[in-house]
């Protein structure tokens, strides 16, 4: 069987799960063989309950990732093996990586995937566009070894049974010299903020149909009805009209709320991967193929500005008739 | 410092509800409206950031017809010196690695000591081009950057990692970086700016100036063909609270009184 290379991803010692979700994946293309390129021995045994060949290089260079040093070691590894296919994240790392390691090998590279397919002599693989709203389904040119991004939690990993068993090579490292033109220097961790949305039991997010700034304090004051924090998606954030600490989705934070109210968000992925675990998901959004309402228990398809201050007198009233 | 910037025209489509045309492999584009993709936005704000304040031109390069010319007029307007436009029915169907060629063509007739990008585009968010492009034009590069700080040769750039995680690389000049959003906050352009843009000259060049054969562009110079596009199925669907303002919010209301959330 074909052999399909996975490039195992890993920082601060912690090998992400995007590593064992594309294991999985490639378990059904052909011969899993994971690849972990690191300064730490101990971590190339996780993947062997997953691929059968674990090829290692180990280095103290490789503590932390660096794109130059993974593609002077992977190009190696790809000329001498002719993998049929490899793959790794669409990431911090793998859209650092892939395209440059591609273009050096002239072999042809399908980013951000969804889905991907041996059909016949065809690599067909399944992307999305235009935010989300629109799949295309694409061909590669042909070629002995293709490269792929693969988007994070896409496909659900799940362990071999019985485990795979997998043999670890080692091979020597071949960074004999320094790369200079590139070198990391540290971790940069955000500034600590005032509020922990992770730990906020009601969530109101608001998005890019928020339009404006001056219309925050009307949402805030509907969070604060309902004992809620406001939290936001990543164009909230970059116009910096909420602390970076208030962002929800891949980029920012992973929330598990109670209930999470989301106010004009279209529901990119990244902001998804980083909510659709709540337990009780409202969304209002004028667009009604806006992606949020495949996530939500309950959509409303209107202008947010006409729901919000309905809302909190009804809320108001409700509360009062309780009391 | 010289730095060049790749723009590409792109249509909105956060708010916009999208069709497929007839031939299954392109969206519906009436009605649609075009501006410059976001992320190359902030790669042209950081551009001009730097010339503003080390000195220096900006020339801003895109590939695309005719109409791209208004995203290039807001390049001019915001701080750009030259603008340059790669028309050519020929370009159609190029994927990344086959616009990273062409834009690559022209980048090695330019001085530059920068090259700036957007992480990726709107459209097809392939995020490739970049890397794609240093690599052609040998030059180290870093993609997903949320600060850039410049020093005699080489540059301090913060990476953008999961989680809210940013990494710290030195990478040496000249270089390629690809931007992401909220590096900066762009600037409004004034009236008089783009008035003033109008005048300036925008540079067209054709496959013919590139120095590129057909076989390099197009589908025939890609990695990947679009075979069709599809509005993807809907798995799972909200239960959809309908009538006036008030109706709704009693409704939502209700909810969440029932689940004991007020």
């Amino acid at each position: 069987m074909a052999a399909i290379f996975v490039l195992a991803e890993h920082r601060q010692g912690q090998i992400r799960d995007i590593t064992y979700e594309m294991l999985t994946k490639a378990q059904q293309l052909g011969e899993a063989t994971a690849i972990i390129l690191t300064s730490n021995k101990e971590m190339a045994k996780p993947l062997t309950e997953y691929a059968k060949t674990v090829i290692t290089v180990q280095d103290p260079k490789l503590e932390n990732f660096n794109s130059e040093t993974y593609r002077k070691i992977l190009s190696t590894l790809i000329a001498q093996h002719k993998p049929k296919l490899v793959m790794m994240g669409h990431t911090s790392q793998g859209v650092d990586l892939a395209p440059r390691l591609a273009t050096e090998l002239n072999l042809p590279l399908a980013t951000d995937l969804i889905d991907l397919a041996f059909e016949g002599e065809n690599f067909a693989v399944t992307r999305q566009v235009y935010g989300g709203k629109v799949n295309a389904k694409a061909t590669a040119r042909k070629a002995e070894t293709y490269l792929a991004t693969i988007r994070q939690a896409t496909f659900q990993p799940k362990k071999p049974e019985p485990p795979a068993n997998g043999q670890i090579t080692e091979i020597p490292s071949p960074l004999t010299t320094d790369i200079t033109e590139k070198r990391f220097l540290q971790y940069v961790l955000p500034p600590p903020g005032g509020v922990d949305i992770t730990a906020a039991e009601k969530l109101v997010g608001i998005g890019r149909g928020i339009k404006d700034q001056a219309n925050i304090p009307q949402v805030e004051e509907l969070a604060k009805t309902i004992n809620a924090v406001v939290s936001c998606s990543r164009p909230i954030v970059d116009k910096g009209w909420l602390p970076t600490d208030r962002q929800v989705g891949t980029s920012g934070k992973t929330v598990k709320p109670k209930l999470y109210l989301a106010l004009g968000i279209s529901g990119a992925f990244q902001h998804i991967l980083g909510m659709k675990a709540s337990d009780l998901i409202i969304a209002v959004n004028k667009d009604p193929k806006a992606p949020i309402f495949s996530f939500a228990d309950y959509g409303i398809v209107e202008d947010l500005f006409k729901i919000v201050p309905s809302l909190k007198n009804k809320i108001n009233e409700l509360r009062t008739q309780k009391a | 410092m010289d730095v060049v910037v790749c723009v590409k025209h792109v249509p909105e489509t956060a708010e916009a509800e999208l069709k497929i045309d007839s031939t299954g492999k392109n969206i519906d584009r009436a009605g649609l409206v075009y501006d410059i993709n976001e992320w190359d936005d902030y790669a042209l704000e950081e551009a001009v950031r730097i010339k503003e304040k080390q000195g220096g031109t900006v020339t801003a390069i895109t590939i695309g017809a005719e109409d791209s010319d208004s995203t290039l007029r807001k390049c001019l307007a915001r701080g750009a010196d030259k603008a340059i436009r790669l028309t050519d029915p020929k370009f159609e169907g190029s994927d990344g690695y086959a616009i990273a060629k062409i834009l690559s063509s022209v980048l090695k007739t330019l001085h530059y000591d920068l090259i700036l990008v957007g992480m990726q585009a709107g459209d097809d968010g392939n995020a490739a081009v970049g890397p794609i492009l240093a690599q052609m034009l040998n030059i180290p590069h870093a993609t997903m950057v949320k600060k850039l700080e410049l020093a005699t040769g080489a540059a301090k750039v913060n990476r953008e990692l999961e989680g809210g995680l940013e990494e710290q690389l030195e990478v040496k000049l000249p270089a390629l970086f690809s931007v992401q959003t909220g590096i900066n906050e762009p600037r409004y352009v004034s009236i008089m700016g783009i008035r003033k843009a109008m005048q300036k000259e925008i540079k067209v060049m054709t496959l013919a100036d590139t120095g590129l054969t057909e076989a390099d562009v197009g589908p025939a110079g890609s990695w990947l063909t679009i075979d069709k596009l599809y509005v993807p199925p809907v798995e799972k669907q909200a239960q959809f609270l309908k009538g006036s303002p008030d109706d709704i919010a009693q409704k939502i209301a209700e909810i969440l009184k029932s689940k004991g959330l007020i």
